[in-house]
């Protein structure tokens, strides 16, 4: 059984740059906190994103410094950032509007658990954990592609399970799973293995996957992994 | 003065108007958007037995989290609890209630409030504890839940500027829920950096037309950064 021996640092770099694979030039993407914040410095040259924040903008540029920061220009987790060029800055209904309607072409979201019927559990822990949805449930229902980006297991503990014991954020609403050792995408109602990290083999992520699912005819080795 | 010209008061004259036990919608989302004199003025002036409907409960030390955390707060309706410690310890000891709402149906439900309509259909939430308790009903195939009309009975808010009539200009995505808080509430407070004359902000840059806006306050207090 071969798994990743690599640092949780890496493990998080690893998934941010293969997810960030996926994006086409021109895609309007809605990043979430955590791995899917890292998406972005991962993104290749030549491919121009358009970043949504829920609270309002379209366009999201980098890290504010200095004198350019305010508390008026803010990504979602708070951050000072900038808005780019061609950006825009629009109301909490626009910008759920632009959300729930389609119009955001990826959503990337880290989880607690994500389930081989599509389901997705990232908003509480009952009795412990109570931050809340804040825009991740209009997310996973609006969005065209719902993407989880997720370190395989916590402390040891499968997060791809049969079905999510935690409250739901979605019902059936993962396109693709990302992992520092594996790429699932849901198809046709099942969950299939499609990209295999080259320090991993298909032996660890059945010993580490909870969730049944199928392996693809193509099964290749995970993009943007150095072999 | 002409009704249409707005009195312009301190944060603790405006404040002084909202009774214990009143309905309070508070703009902003984290740290932008945020009317920080007005929350500030209701926190020295110990308000009590508030509802809270805001995006977030901000933290403990910061904005309308402070007025959770004094206790000044009996009921939350937000999205988003978890930066504010005092929010979930209150709640998880059964000490504050929490309405939890998504942030899409949330910023619907105050735009009906405001706009006349008698709810919303919203796919978000369906399959989920969200769901419980509500009515769904079925378009064209897909499910959708019915979520109710939220209304306040003060609105604190914050602009960039402001001229006399209480015509509002936002800045950024300090927006966010402001304009739409502006329409849902009895009496709306506007807390705004600039106070210029009427005819100085273009009408079409006039982002909150200033028929909703009943008291426009200067602001007195930064959010240091």
């Amino acid at each position: 059984m071969k798994v990743p021996q690599i640092s949780e640092e890496e493990a998080k770099a690893r998934i941010a740059r293969r997810v960030a694979l996926d994006f086409a030039d021109g895609d309007v993407v809605n990043l979430g906190i955590g791995i899917p914040s890292m998406v972005m410095d991962y993104v290749p040259k030549g491919v121009r994103v358009l970043l949504q924040t829920e609270n309002g903008m379209l366009g999201m540029g980098p890290a504010a410094r200095g004198d350019e920061r305010t508390i008026e220009i803010i990504g979602a987790g708070g951050a000072f950032v900038t808005v780019l060029p061609g950006g825009s800055f629009f109301a909490s209904d626009v910008s759920f509007g632009l959300i729930r309607g389609g119009h955001i072409d990826y959503t990337v979201l880290g989880t607690l658990e994500v389930d081989q019927e599509g389901n997705i559990a990232n908003w509480m822990i009952p009795g412990k954990l109570i931050p809340g949805m804040g825009g991740a449930m209009d997310l996973v229902t609006g969005a065209r592609k719902v993407y989880v980006a997720t370190l395989h297991t916590n402390s040891g503990r499968p997060k791809i399970v049969r079905r999510c014991s935690l409250p739901l954020t979605g019902k059936g609403v993962v396109s693709k799973i990302f992992t520092e050792m594996a790429v699932f995408e849901r198809l046709g109602g099942r969950l299939v293995l499609q990209e295999i990290a080259p320090d991993a083999d298909l032996e660890a992520v059945r010993a580490l996957t909870e969730a049944d699912f199928d392996v693809s005819a193509n099964l290749c080795a995970m993009r943007g992994v150095e072999g | 003065m002409p009704s249409y010209i707005k009195p312009v008061m301190s944060a603790d004259e405006a404040v002084s108007m909202i009774p214990d036990g009143a309905t309070v919608m508070v703009g902003g989302f984290n740290v932008g958007g945020v009317p920080y004199s007005l929350t500030e003025a209701l926190l020295r002036r110990g308000t009590k037995d508030l509802t809270l409907i805001s995006n977030d409960t901000a933290t403990e030390s910061r904005g309308h989290g402070k007025l959770v955390a004094s206790g000044q707060v009996k009921k939350v309706i937000a999205s988003h609890i978890g930066l504010n410690r005092m929010t979930q310890r209150l709640y998880n000891e059964g000490k504050l209630e929490v309405e939890f709402v998504p942030q899409g149906t949330l910023a619907e439900r105050i735009r009906a409030g405001g706009f006349g309509l008698g709810g919303i259909l919203t796919p978000t939430g369906v399959g989920t504890p969200v769901e419980e308790g509500k009515r769904v009903v079925e378009v064209n195939g897909r499910r959708y839940l019915l979520e109710l009309p939220l209304r306040a009975d003060f609105a604190l808010i914050k602009a960039k500027k402001a001229d006399r009539m209480g015509n509002l200009w936002y800045y950024g995505n300090a927006r966010n829920f402001n304009p739409l808080m502006a329409a849902a509430a009895d009496t709306v407070i506007a807390e705004v950096d600039e106070i210029v004359e009427v005819g100085e902000i273009d009408p079409n840059d006039v982002h909150t037309p200033g028929i909703l806006v009943d008291v426009l306050v200067l602001k007195e207090y930064d959010l240091p950064i």
